[in-house]
Formats: structure tokens, sequence, C-alpha cells
């Protein structure tokens, strides 16, 4: 979709967040929202019921689901560093203030 | 009942001791001047991993983890437990989202959720409810801290009309002369009393019950004789489990104060990066959650018929009374640092959507700074009269209650941050329609009291049941998903009416490579340090409006 007062591209350089891994993030969404498949009380751990221990489980699910996405998404320290160069290059820095803003 | 003078003589030794540092910290090596209202209210808006995890966390475990939560397990078992799979679920739903959100806000200047789509959808009309619905949604969440301070100064001993209006001038005091920063310093102090205080409790108290397994059996025989809640969930109610779970998740970020903290981030990576560490907080949850078990097995009583006061009247049972002075301090700062949070993303809301919108539009910074104050001041008064309103007994309902509001601004706030298909008229009939059935609901819902006795006839929780559609069925329904789903339906539908009819949509205010920005583009927004001495670099956040030119 692009809009009227679209910023040049070579000032705000076109990304996208569109990563295979992100499919893992529905995992911990889903399987928490499945309450029949653990509203049981055995197996027991520690004196615990499933229901309560395996929620607690849920929690290391979502940790390592949203952790493993974010080391694989994140950018990199050369990306940065690319970044960074072309925010610093003469000419673009006025260029974003009036393209940013104004239509 | 006698006051506690040891219990009190710690708890305000921590209290004072805590605000003063916090204070002080605050105003150490502090950036440009605090009449700014982005200074006041957002600090700065570059917090690093650590703060963020901080600030985030202080935001959304507040004291309605400790007190409400278990007090809900205490009188209804597993039901209470949503709040965990609430907030495991709520981290992947946002990952993507809140990123796109923080680029553009970073992009265009936006502070306040209501900013972001008055641009997007050229909408005064639609953000200005948006910031009316983040006002009034955040009444009631406010207002369940003011009962967590009030349940820990009522077990104390404090009795009568103090407690309340004691919690009230304290977080009035507490947040009319500093912004941001020094709730995310004292959120540190917190966090330390609030782990110390768990990790003591899931130690001590279950060795000192005869282990885990007495403490669910007695829970198991409790619910069992009085006949309502239980271990597991009953058959009908597990949508309401799921849907409140997933309500509650989608609901969160639409906080104005959510979003605030969010803002406060330095960059997309510190955000993601929370977003897998935030969770941590969900884990000390689940064991707060079961507090309410140990209450029943030790047998606790609230003190006279307050639910909310079990979880300190068991630490007052279970530890010597200058640790549970210790453990109310947490409770009593735990409640601050969101209330303050969340008074200061109310008041942004009144300042930039309403006030400078619509009352005075030639409003200086510093004009704004002091309205900002006020309005921050008149939220907490609505939050008192949250509580004189709704019988905060079961206090987590005031929270549910806020969060069926604040669900109604997610297709214009979540959905407008990926697309602008739905029309604006549109996203304002949606947000009628929505509020109008979800208010419906709420009204029609009756508090059940034990043995299944009707206590009262309406606005009696948010577990809408569905037989009173018609349908042949005991299950209930959080009132906030089913709302939600209205209001998509009638969004989705006006849309095609609107586009099929060719009413003019506005113009986007926003651009589609706005919402992947990254820090060191040249387009976002570079503010220094908030801890930093450095004036403010460029143009700050506001001054100049993103949507027209």
């Amino acid at each position: 979709m692009s809009s009227p007062d679209a910023p040049p591209a070579a000032v705000a350089p076109r990304r996208s967040d569109r990563s295979p891994w992100n499919w893992l993030l529905i995992v911990p969404i889903v399987v928490p929202l499945l309450v029949p498949l653990y509203n049981h009380r055995d197996p027991e751990l520690f004196g615990w019921p499933f229901f309560y221990w395996v929620q607690l489980l849920f929690v290391a699910l979502g940790v390592v689901s949203t952790g493993l996405v974010y080391r694989a998404t994140r950018r990199s320290s050369a990306d940065r560093a690319a970044a960074r160069q072309a925010a610093d290059a003469p000419l673009s820095r006025p260029a974003a203030q009036d393209g940013g803003t104004d239509r | 009942m006698k006051v506690n003078t040891v219990e009190v003589t710690v708890f305000v030794i921590f209290f004072l001791g805590v605000t003063v540092l916090g204070f002080m910290a605050s105003r150490w090596r502090r950036g440009s001047s605090l009449m700014h209202l982005d200074e006041w209210g957002l600090g700065g808006r570059s917090f690093g991993s650590w703060i963020t995890w901080f600030l985030i966390g202080g935001d959304i475990y507040t004291a309605y983890t400790f007190v409400a939560v278990p007090a809900l397990v205490f009188g209804a078992g597993a039901a209470g437990f949503f709040a965990v799979p609430y907030t495991v679920v709520v981290y992947p739903l946002i990952f993507l989202v809140i990123i796109r959100l923080w680029s553009v806000s970073h992009v265009r200047g936006f502070v306040t959720p209501a900013d972001f789509v008055r641009s997007r959808f050229d909408s005064p009309t639609m953000a200005l409810l948006v910031a009316i619905t983040g006002i009034v949604a955040t009444m009631p969440y406010i207002a369940l801290q003011l009962v967590g301070i009030e349940a820990v100064l009522k077990t104390m001993g404090v009795t009568g009309e103090w407690p309340i209006i004691a919690a009230f001038v304290i977080l009035a005091v507490y947040t009319y002369n500093s912004g941001l920063r020094a709730p995310a310093l004292i959120a540190f102090v917190k966090d330390i009393l609030i782990y110390l205080t768990i990790i003591v409790a899931v130690i001590v108290i279950p060795s000192k019950l005869g282990g885990w397994d007495a403490i669910f059996g007695a829970a198991d025989a409790k619910f069992t004789e009085a006949g309502s809640g239980g271990l597991l969930l009953a058959p009908a109610g597990q949508l309401q489990y799921a849907t409140l779970a997933l309500g509650s998740a989608l609901a969160l970020f639409l906080y104005p104060h959510s979003i605030t903290g969010a803002l406060a981030a330095k960059n997309r990576d510190v955000l993601k990066r929370n977003m897998s560490a935030l969770p941590i907080y969900s884990l000390a949850l689940g064991f707060i959650a079961l507090l309410g078990f140990m209450a029943i097995a030790a047998g606790t009583t609230p003190v006279g018929t307050d639910a909310n006061t079990i979880v300190p009247r068991l630490f007052q049972d279970m530890f010597p009374s200058w640790f549970a002075g210790v453990a109310f301090a947490a409770v009593g700062i735990g409640a601050l640092v969101p209330a303050a949070i969340m008074s200061i993303a109310a008041a942004n809301l009144f300042t930039r959507n309403i006030y400078k919108e619509y009352l005075k539009k030639d409003a200086t910074p510093e004009n704004e700074a002091k309205v900002a104050k006020i309005a921050s001041l008149v939220v907490k008064l609505g939050a008192v009269a949250a509580i004189l309103l709704i019988d905060p007994q079961f206090s987590i309902d005031l929270q549910l209650i806020g969060g069926v509001i604040i669900l109604q601004t997610l297709p214009s706030v979540a959905i407008g941050l990926y697309t602008r298909w739905l029309h604006r008229g549109a996203l304002i009939a949606g947000w009628v329609v929505g509020m109008a059935s979800g208010i419906v609901m709420l009204y029609n819902v009756p508090r059940i009291g034990p043995g299944g006795v009707v206590v009262r006839p309406h606005w009696g929780g948010s577990n809408f049941s569905l037989g009173k559609l018609g349908f042949d069925t005991t299950v209930t329904i959080y009132a906030g998903f089913l709302a939600l789903l209205v209001n998509l339906v009638v969004a989705v539908v006006v849309t095609f009416v609107l586009r099929a009819m060719k009413v003019d949509d506005g113009v986007d205010g926003t651009a589609e490579t706005d919402y992947t920005a990254e820090r060191e583009d040249p387009s976002v927004r570079d503010l220094p340090d908030p801890l930093s001495n450095e004036p403010l670099a460029g143009p700050p956040p506001g001054s100049a409006p993103a949507s027209q030119h």
C-alpha cells in the first residue's frame, strides 16, 4: 500500500518483518487456549494436579518460542552498522525531515 | 482490630525509603526540563532492555497479581488461574505488532494510541473515541491498584475510610511531580521485594502446611463442600477460561499504559528481547496464584468479608511480623508503580487527544504539561469513584470490565497497524455497537455466591452466559471477547457498504516504510537517553503535527 507522503526509498529503507520463524509464535498462542486438553487432574507432579503444573510448563514454552524467534530474526551488527552508515550519509538527513512529515 | 506496630513500621520505612530513593534517582542527571509533556510522560523515550523489562513488568504484573488473582483462586479455584495462560499468550501474540507500533510512533512522533489512529485513519472522531476509551478503561485498572493498597492497610489494622483515602493521597503525591523515570527506577526495587517475598512464601508456607499434596487436597475438600469452584474447571467454564485468557491478552497492549511502557524502549530489538524475557514474571504469577490455595489449607480468613485481604492475611499468619511488613511493602509499591504509569498514560491521552485537539489548539508545551498533571489527578479521582461504584469484593472484575471496554479499540489500533482497509466510518460504527453490546452483557452478568445463589443480579463479573442469547447451554464466555466479535462484524459489514457507496476514507498520514523503521534510520526521531543531560535533539514528538502540515 502506498500513500501520498511515502518518503523516498533511500531515506527509509523498505524492510520486512517477514520470516518463516514467525510461525513458531503460533504454538504458545494456541496451546494454552486448548483448555480441554489439560483440564485434568492426572498425571500429578509433586502433588500438583496436571492442570497447574502443565500451565507453568507453558510459560517455558512461551519463553523458548519467542526467544528462538527473537534470536533468529534480530538484526546482525553488520545490518545495524549499514543502517547507521546510511543514516549518516550527508544528504539523507534533511531529506528525511522533509519527506517524513510533509506532503 | 488492633494496629500491628511492627508491620506498620517496616511497611512505612520501606515505603518512604523506596520513594525517596526513586525520586532522588530520577532527578539525578536529568535531561531537559520536566515541563515538557513528552519529558513528563514518556521519560525521554529511550530505555534499554533492562529498564524496559522492569518498566513493562511493573506495568503488567501489578497489585492485581499479588492481591486479586490469589483472591480469585481462593474463592473460585481453577478459574482464577487464567492469569497464567493469559500472560503466556500475550507476548507471542503482540511480538510482531508492538514493533510496528514502535516504529511508526517513532517516525511520526506518536505518544498515544489515539495519535496513531488520528493520523492513520485521518479521523479525529475515532481518535477521540480511542482516547476516551483509554481513559475510562484505565480508571478501574487504577482502582484495582488502590484496592491492593487498601487490602494491605486493612490487614495491618488500619480500618474505616482511612485505607482508601491514604491510598489515594499516596498515589497522588507519588505521581504529581514525576514522569516515567521514577516509576521505572522504583519498579526495580519493587520486583526485588516481590521476588524475595514469593521465593520465601513458596519455600516456607508449603513446608508449614505439610506439602503441596496437603494444599491441593485442602482446596479440593473446600470446593467440594461449598459446591462451587473446584480444582479443575467445570465443563461449562472452559470456553470462558480460554476466551478470558485470550481476551485479556488482546486487551493488555491496547491499554495506554502498556503502550507508554513499550514506546519508551530504545529500539525494536529491545522490545523483541523483552517479549521473550517478560514471561519470567508469569512463572512468579503462577506461584502467586497458588497462594490462594495455601490460604485455604492454612484456614486463613479474610478481614471482614473483603476477599482481597486473603493474601496479606496469609502472610500475617505465616511470617514473622517484620517480614510480613516487607511483603506488604512489596504489594504497596507494586501497586504504585503501575498506577503511576497508568495515570501518566491516561493524562497523555487527555492532554494530546482531547485538550489540545478540541479545547485549546494553541497550547504551549508548558501548558500541556500542566494540564497533564491535573488530568492525572482527575483520573485517580475517577478510580476512587470506580471503587465506590463497583463493589471491589472480587477486585479482579474491575480489570475485566476495563478489558471489555478497551478491547473495542482493537480494530483501529491493532488491525490499523497492518491495514487501513477498514473504513474510518466503519471503525466508529463497530466501536459504538461493540461498546454497547459489551456494556449490556456486563450488565446481565449476575454474581453467583456459594451454593449457586445469585448475590447480585447485575454487574457481577465478565462471564456472560450464552444461555441468555437463547442457546440451550450453561456455557459462559468472556463478554469482552463476544463484544469484540460483534465490533469486528459491524466494522467489516459497514466497510463494504461505505466502500460501495464510495464514501471518502481520508488520507493515510503514515507510510508503509514507517512500520519497519529501525532506530538508525534518519526518519526515526532520535531522543537522548533519559538519564543524560543532553538537550533534546530535533523537534520533540508532537510539536509537529504528524498527520497534517
